[in-house]
């Protein structure tokens, strides 16, 4: 191939991915300007403008048929636009958040936001890959940076700690991925997924099956599925707040669409449903049982992600195309409700003490004492519990109903049981914001903290789409619609 | 011939240089030893015409990484380890021909099992090797993953900067 038409071919191929040159172009942008003006009031806002506009162009091309660029090595339109605008709208609400928090606790540095955009950089490229090499490179992109995020705080050693075992266990977890990424490539030949997939129909061997296993444990620890889990209730506790609902949502979401590609595009489903359903199982129970006895509300939340990893790979698990598109519904109602969760969570250490020292007990009677906080919190409880109305209680239903059409009905009922389990400390938490007493030397008695109104959008925003992603469906019938079975014919040809 | 005798030289004295690494007791010595096994690597990579990596073993390991590594060394100020009153030689000796006996078992149930690869034959190697090839590839078939990452590096070092720095913000 001569120069000028693979100079031709990159080009048509930044126009497919513009949504990834503004947000990395904007991130190089932000550390120069950054360093000329440290801690202008514009850095938050390019971060933000540059994501919102990727939502904007994410969004639009949804309905855009399913294609590839940069020589099959990324997937776009359908439903790596859908995983994108989900990626790119998680970071977008995580700046908002971000910008009042980081003033508050002290550390308003501009490279937060550089970093935020290069971790959405590696989210987009994970969650739109169509090639081990395109998961690797994205996978680690998103991890360096958030390592870099969680342990910003250097004053607090909380952050610190947890910054250092998330990159301790997480360089332990790419080895694994790397190796399992050799394994695969020497055993078939080749890294893309579909050419992955026909070479194991041929032949699958010890080694393709070791490599598949490496990648899996990789990604398992990735999307914080037990029993890859240990680093997850620390790292959430320790990092800076806003960034543990940036992560916590926006890198599972991407973490998890990959895994759904490799697992819908790469390997024969049939092979691997029943390991799945065994680490969801794990995955569910530890998780919800674990959580019960919590008091740190953020630690409460790491361990009720772990069980939200779970009943994803419920929809996983069942290996059909409805358990596909339905573990992607449940994805984005999960980011807009741990956003929702972690943002109010944000709101609520005014004394200066971070979340990782805030008890149950430290917040009792704040319902009350801020309506807004307590009353937005009750429908982020709620839904994260799966009560009707709001979009929580579809989204399981999305994950739930493809494994009992995959004859998985235990695999349904210890999910349904489990999350019956998961109400009880949702709701208490709405029990000590509502119904206990402030007690006398209540921490939050001599302060008075005031809610900014960007927060406060966000959270109104969250709200509004819970139900009405919960009420109407077309939410459910456009994600219903990505990983047909022709697709995956046409990308084998 | 000339290519499996210049190999079996290069990867002896690479073996040594690695076991001269591990056993000497002075740090810089150490360093020294693990240059000589690099540049072996590097001659290993030219004889089966992989030429590009071998000039980057040199450059980036036996030149960048090795300066790094005796910077440390010379910053930290390491002594040199006080000698062994003895050695003991005879299990040294069992502990190597007790190996060389357990690789060459493991290599004939590996073969008798078939699951030994196939070299790549040096004719294979020609065409992949070369840095004309690479960076084709590099920058066409691979340019997205490429520029992804030099944000990843580029990520990297700010984020280093941002939590070493002295003063904290």
């Amino acid at each position: 191939m001569d120069l000028s038409q693979a100079y031709s071919m990159m080009m048509t191929d930044l126009g497919a991915t513009l949504f990834l040159l503004i947000v990395a172009v904007s991130g190089l942008v932000l550390v120069v300007f950054d360093a000329f003006k440290p801690r202008h009031v514009a850095t938050p806002w390019i971060a933000g403008l540059a994501l919102s506009a990727g939502f904007v162009i994410e969004m639009m091309s949804i309905g855009a048929p399913e294609g590839l660029a940069w020589y099959d090595m990324m997937r776009t339109g359908g439903s790596a636009a859908f995983v994108n605008s989900l990626v790119l709208g998680s970071g977008a609400l995580s700046i908002i958040l971000t910008v009042p928090y980081l003033k508050k606790i002290g550390h308003n540095i501009g490279e937060v936001y550089a970093m935020i955009l290069f971790a959405t950089v590696g989210m987009l490229v994970l969650g739109a890959a169509n090639n081990l090499v395109t998961v690797f490179v994205g996978l680690e992109t998103m991890s360096i940076c958030l390592y870099i995020l969680t342990g910003f705080v250097r004053s607090e050693s909380g952050s610190t700690e947890s910054a250092l075992k998330y990159f301790l266990l997480g360089a332990f977890s790419t080895g694994f991925f790397l190796y399992g990424i050799a394994l695969i490539y020497g055993a078939t030949g080749s890294m893309e997924f579909g050419a992955i997939r026909i070479a194991a129909e041929q032949s699958a061997g010890v080694m393709f099956w070791g490599g598949v296993s490496l990648l899996l444990v990789g990604f398992l620890f990735k999307v914080s599925a037990a029993p890859f889990h240990m680093w997850t209730p620390d790292v959430y506790q320790g990092a800076p707040t806003t960034i543990t609902g940036f992560m916590s949502t926006a890198s599972k979401a991407a973490a998890f669409a990959a895994l759904v590609v490799v697992l819908w595009k790469a390997l024969p489903a049939e092979r691997w449903a029943d390991v799945l359903a065994v680490f969801a199982v794990i995955t569910m129970v530890i998780g919800n049982v674990i959580a019960l006895s919590q008091q740190n509300i953020k630690r409460m939340l790491a361990y009720s992600s772990i069980a939200h990893a779970g009943y994803v790979l419920v929809g996983l698990a069942s290996g059909s195309q409805a358990g596909y598109s339905g573990a992607l519904f449940y994805l984005m109602v999960y980011t807009i409700m741990n956003i929702g969760a972690f943002g109010v969570l944000a709101l609520l250490e005014w004394d200066g003490k971070e979340g990782s020292e805030q008890t149950l007990e430290s917040l009792a009677g704040v319902g009350y004492r801020k309506p807004f906080l307590g009353w937005t919190m009750a429908v982020f409880m709620f839904s994260l519990s799966g009560f009707p109305p709001l979009a929580g209680f579809l989204g399981k239903w999305a994950v739930f109903a493809p494994a009992i059409d995959a004859d998985l009905v235990w695999l349904a009922i210890i999910g349904v049981l489990t999350s019956a389990v998961s109400a009880y400390y949702y709701l208490r938490v709405l029990v000590v914001f509502f119904m206990k007493p402030e007690g006398e030397n209540s921490p939050m008695a001599e302060h008075s903290f005031d809610i900014p109104r960007s927060s406060a959008a966000v959270l109104i925003a969250c709200v509004v789409l819970l139900v009405v992603f919960g009420v109407t469906t077309f939410a459910l019938d456009v994600t219903s619609g990505f990983f047909a079975a022709d697709t995956v014919t046409q990308f084998l040809g | 011939m000339t290519a499996s005798i210049l190999f079996f030289v290069l990867a002896s004295v690479a073996i040594a240089a690695a076991l001269g690494m591990l056993i000497s007791r002075n740090p810089v010595n150490s360093a020294l030893w693990l240059i000589l096994n690099l540049f072996c690597v590097a001659g290993l990579y030219l004889t089966v015409n992989a030429e590009f990596i071998a000039v980057i073993q040199v450059l980036v390991y036996a030149g960048a990484i090795m300066v790094l590594f005796l910077f440390v060394i010379m910053l930290l100020n390491l002594s040199v380890l006080p000698d062994l009153k003895r050695i003991e030689w005879r299990r040294i000796i069992a502990f190597i021909m007790g190996m060389g006996l357990l690789a060459m078992l493991m290599f004939i149930v590996a073969n008798t099992l078939d699951m030994v690869p196939d070299p790549v034959t040096l004719q294979v190697a020609a065409e992949t090797g070369s840095a004309t090839s690479l960076a084709k590839v590099l920058f066409t078939q691979y340019a997205m993953p490429l520029e992804v990452i030099g944000i990843l590096l580029l990520a990297a070092t700010i984020g280093a900067v941002v939590i070493a720095k002295k003063k904290p913000v």
